[in-house]
């Protein structure tokens, strides 16, 4: 039988070619199974290229007494705990392996004086815990990912968007898509996927992402069946430029505060002081002396008990918020932000050689010399610690054969993501999910692709096409950004977020009305109206999730419900689907968070 | 504020195209790229160009303005003299898919031939010792972001077109990358001079000047590799040695044996650390 579109067959197909899905489709390989990696930009662009400051694991090769406990303890107070702990102890205990398996495949950290890998201090970990290469951490990992990958036999599929999964609602079938350089339709008939395709950064106006970071994983999941959880849980980095307006939400690394440099506002206090959360009091400086003091020593690799941590380098939540807090009083830099100042507190020769990348990216976009003067900071939408709700042994969807890693699988970070942490989910979850869905390939015959499936994918994506008039998908997109930004942003309340679920439903019913000009041939607003529908769907998700959790936890703030609730909304995450039935409107619902087991209890409480 | 400028972006694709003029309005900061996606986002909602992270990490961005190959998006529109338009064209070197997006995939399967990294066994207490000072050299190699420009403006490519003949820069100082990796055990001399064609390069040093990263290309990379790949092909000592096959040598092969059946296709095998015995014992 000849088939309508070019089709390719596989045992497993992974879509998303970034830390996850690389080291997914690696796994599949070498259990001897075929295995296709999609990917909507060419190989190695992935946005795992950002990340900057380091992957965490607990290596101990600078502080001895970091062990996968401490990592462990560390991500569930991060998370404060609404992770799946499952999830943050396999993590924990997988993250040393894992970068140890990226140096048996050429990466090359930065070094300890006896030769060994270097670890470097990061907000929320207790000890040095980032491996890291300057701040290009993430290309060090991607490059040597694919250096290593390209070489195991995978099939790679460069530039290549799907734009559906294909299956009956319970069990996957394969994938539709079309080549960004001619349009043209692609089959893809596997017995297993995982998604590996990020965040969704591209649904805020000021964000760290990239254009690839439009939530296509999360919905193409959804609209498949599975479920969404923990979506209200969005991170807001506290350090994006904010001038000027071009680079506004380009990421600066944590790491420069890793390496001493501090947050101030306008009058040149160090305000940080003023936020510490009551979760970390005991374990953070109170004063300026000790805070320098435990740089001073920890850099070393001479931790002292006595001497606590920089309020600087609290977890990602707090600083951003402090910040926020600071410039809404008035006390923020002429451009709406803080300041942070590595200038005056390491030399010009370290600043260059421990944070080359930054001071590049200062002095080509920003005019500033951050050797000499402070860099004006401010959040920006950086991470969403929700996604594809998985099982936390094999991360599968409820959908059979769906698979999930990374940035858009939920679960191992519960509410507010650690920097650093990211860089070893990557690497200890998509190795999980490429033996798993390999071993569910295994096991399991495919399923039959249906025609009829596929045409309407094909009608669904060509619909742009056929009108005559329509919206402008980039001004729709531009639109959306600015009601999430606005209403759905690092402070919420209820009545924004009755808006911001409005204002969602308007750009719907706009989006079902989009024009594309041209041909199918590497059309970007084409390109644009399929990215749009995911966006559209994780913001509503975001929007709906955020509206229904009535406290403060995390990446999810309400003016409203100040504070962490003990007695109900710590015990449940929230999941979206869509509802069976005809309307297949989204629903949120409240799941309980599993059971803790004893032994892993004893673990929290432990003292070290 | 409220000054303009005027892009000229070629429209085209493999069957030909032309040269379309657009106003765009200046804004602080604004960057090449940001004044293309205003082209896109008002003008040509069809106009193709690649891109990723707009801060100059991934490398997608690469084009030639006014002849000169750069990043679209670490360009500033200050460093052009007002009232003149700005030229935008695809890499020259490489086939054109359609406006400024090329076909790069040569790129991705020169990669695929150059034999992997293949490590020597780790110490026996499970670590790799390495001197900072001693994987400098090679960290800088490894900075590359894979733009191509240095491809697009290589005379061996660009000019010549013996793309088939020669790896071209950015391969060339994966291939140093390797060599001089303290770590890798595989000696890839003969390849380099017979297979990837490091000779071909005339070291007119055009590389090292377009390469966003500032990695010193000839100098570090091609130069040093060159008088490596001399030494192993011309001095008669080394020579006669090779002829007869060195105890060193012999011992080499066997230790990158040790390390994996071969050096593709295999996971690694090293020593499990501390985390997964800990695992065992929680468990």
């Amino acid at each position: 039988m000849t088939e309508k579109f070019e089709t390719h067959e596989h045992d497993v197909i992974v879509i998303g070619a970034g830390g996850a899905g690389l080291r997914a489709a690696i796994e599949v390989s070498a259990m001897g199974l075929s295995v296709g990696l999609v990917c909507k930009s060419l190989l190695g662009k992935a946005h795992t290229v950002m990340a900057e400051g380091g992957i965490a694991a607990a290596l101990g090769n600078v502080e001895s007494k970091d062990n996968w406990r401490v990592h462990f303890r560390d991500t569930m107070k991060g998370g404060r705990y609404l992770n799946q702990w499952r999830m943050a102890q396999l993590h924990a205990m997988e993250a040393p392996d894992r970068v140890n398996e990226l140096e048996q495949w050429g990466a090359l950290f930065d070094r300890t004086a006896d030769g060994r890998i270097l670890q470097r201090n990061f907000g929320g970990h207790k000890y040095p815990r980032l491996a890291h290469v300057g701040d290009r951490t993430g290309l060090e990992m991607i490059r040597t990912l694919q250096q290593h990958g390209v070489h195991t036999g995978m099939k790679v599929y460069m530039e290549c968007t799907i734009t559906r999964l294909l299956g009956d609602g319970d069990k996957v079938s394969g994938a539709f898509g079309y080549w960004r350089e001619n349009g043209r339709f692609v089959v893809f008939r596997a017995k297993a996927i995982v998604m590996a395709t990020g965040g969704v950064g591209r649904c805020f106006k000021i964000n760290s992402n990239s254009w690839e970071c439009t939530g296509d994983g999360q919905a193409l999941a959804y609209l498949a069946g599975a479920e969404l959880m923990d979506m209200e849980f969005m991170q807001f980095h506290p350090t994006g430029m904010v001038w000027p307006p071009s680079v506004r939400g380009t990421l600066i690394t944590e790491g420069v505060r890793g390496e001493g440099g501090t947050l101030r506002n306008k009058d040149g206090k160090r305000f940080m002081f003023d936020y510490i959360h009551p979760l970390y009091a005991s374990e953070t400086a109170p004063t300026e002396e000790e805070a320098d003091k435990w740089l001073k020593l920890s850099v070393l690799g001479k931790g002292d008990k006595d001497v606590r941590r920089t309020p600087d380098l609290l977890p990602r939540d707090i600083v951003a918020r402090a910040i926020h807090s600071e410039v809404k009083a008035g006390r923020g830099s002429p451009h709406g932000g803080v300041f942070l100042d590595i200038a005056t507190r390491r030399s010009a020769e370290d600043i260059k050689r421990k944070l080359p990348a930054m001071y590049h990216q200062f002095k080509e976009l920003g005019d500033v010399d951050i050797t000499r003067e402070p860099m004006e900071v401010g959040p920006t939408a950086h991470y969403i610690m929700g996604g594809i709700r998985v099982d936390s042994e094999t991360q599968e969807s409820r959908v059979k054969g769906l698979f999930a890693a990374g940035e858009c699988a939920a679960g191992m970070h519960g509410s507010n993501r650690l920097g650093g942490n990211s860089l070893s989910d990557l690497l200890v979850f998509g190795r999980i999910a490429g033996r798993c869905a390999a071993e569910h390939a295994k096991a399991n015959a495919a399923v039959k692709v249906e025609d009829e499936e596929i045409d309407i994918a094909a009608k669904e994506a060509l619909e742009p096409f056929s009108r005559d008039r329509g919206e402008n998908p980039f001004a729709v997109h531009e639109d959306l950004m600015n009601q999430m930004q606005k209403y759905v942003g690092i402070m919420r309340n209820a009545e924004d977020l009755a808006q911001g679920i409005k204002e969602v439903e308007r750009l719907q019913e706009t989006a079902r009305n989009l024009r594309v000009e041209g041909n199918r041939h590497f059309n970007a607003g084409w390109h644009e109206t399929i990215d749009l529908r995911n966006m559209l769907i994780v913001s509503e998700a975001m929007a709906r999730s955020a509206a229904a959790r009535k406290e403060s936890r995390g990446g999810h703030a309400r003016e409203d419900f100040e504070g962490m609730d003990k007695t109900h909304w710590a015990k449940v995450n929230l999941v979206t689907r869509k509802k069976k039935g005809a309307d297949e409107e989204m629903e949120v619902e409240e799941v309980p968070l599993p059971e803790v087991p004893p032994e892993i209890k004893k673990v929290l409480e432990e003292e070290g | 504020m409220g000054d303009k400028a005027t892009l000229r972006i070629y429209r085209g694709d493999k069957d030909g195209g032309e040269f379309k003029d657009y106003e765009v309005e200046l804004y602080p900061g604004m960057v090449v790229l940001d004044a293309v996606h205003d082209v896109q986002a008002r003008y040509a909602p069809d106009l193709a160009v690649r891109w990723n992270c707009k801060a100059g990490r991934c490398g997608s961005c690469s084009a030639e303005i006014n002849g000169k190959p750069k990043l679209l998006c670490m360009t500033r529109m200050t460093a052009y003299a007002p009232g003149e338009p700005i030229t935008i064209t695809p890499m020259k070197a490489f086939p054109i898919m359609k406006d400024l997006v090329t076909d790069v995939s040569h790129n991705f399967e020169v990669a695929k031939k150059i034999p992997p990294f293949t490590p020597k066994p780790r110490d026996a207490d499970g670590f790799y010792r390495m001197q900072q000072m001693d994987i400098e050299r090679v960290q800088e190699f490894r900075k590359c972001i894979e733009c191509f420009l240095c491809q697009d403006v290589c005379h061996v490519i660009r000019d010549h077109d013996r793309r088939t003949d020669f790896v071209g820069p950015r391969f060339s100082i994966h291939l140093a990358n390797l060599d001089m990796h303290p770590l890798d055990t595989l000696d890839r001399r003969d390849m380099v001079k017979e297979q990837f064609g490091l000779g071909l390069c005339n070291i007119t040093k055009c590389c090292t000047e377009v390469c966003p990263e500032h990695i010193h290309i000839t100098d570090n990379g091609i130069i040093p590799m060159k008088e490596r790949v001399a030494d192993e092909h011309f001095d008669p000592v080394r020579w006669l040695l090779r002829k007869v096959g060195t105890l060193e040598e012999r011992r080499r092969k066997a230790t990158a044996a040790d390390a994996g059946p071969e050096h593709v296709a295999r996971q690694p095998k090293f020593e499990e650390t501390g985390a997964l015995k800990a695992r065992t014992k929680a468990e």
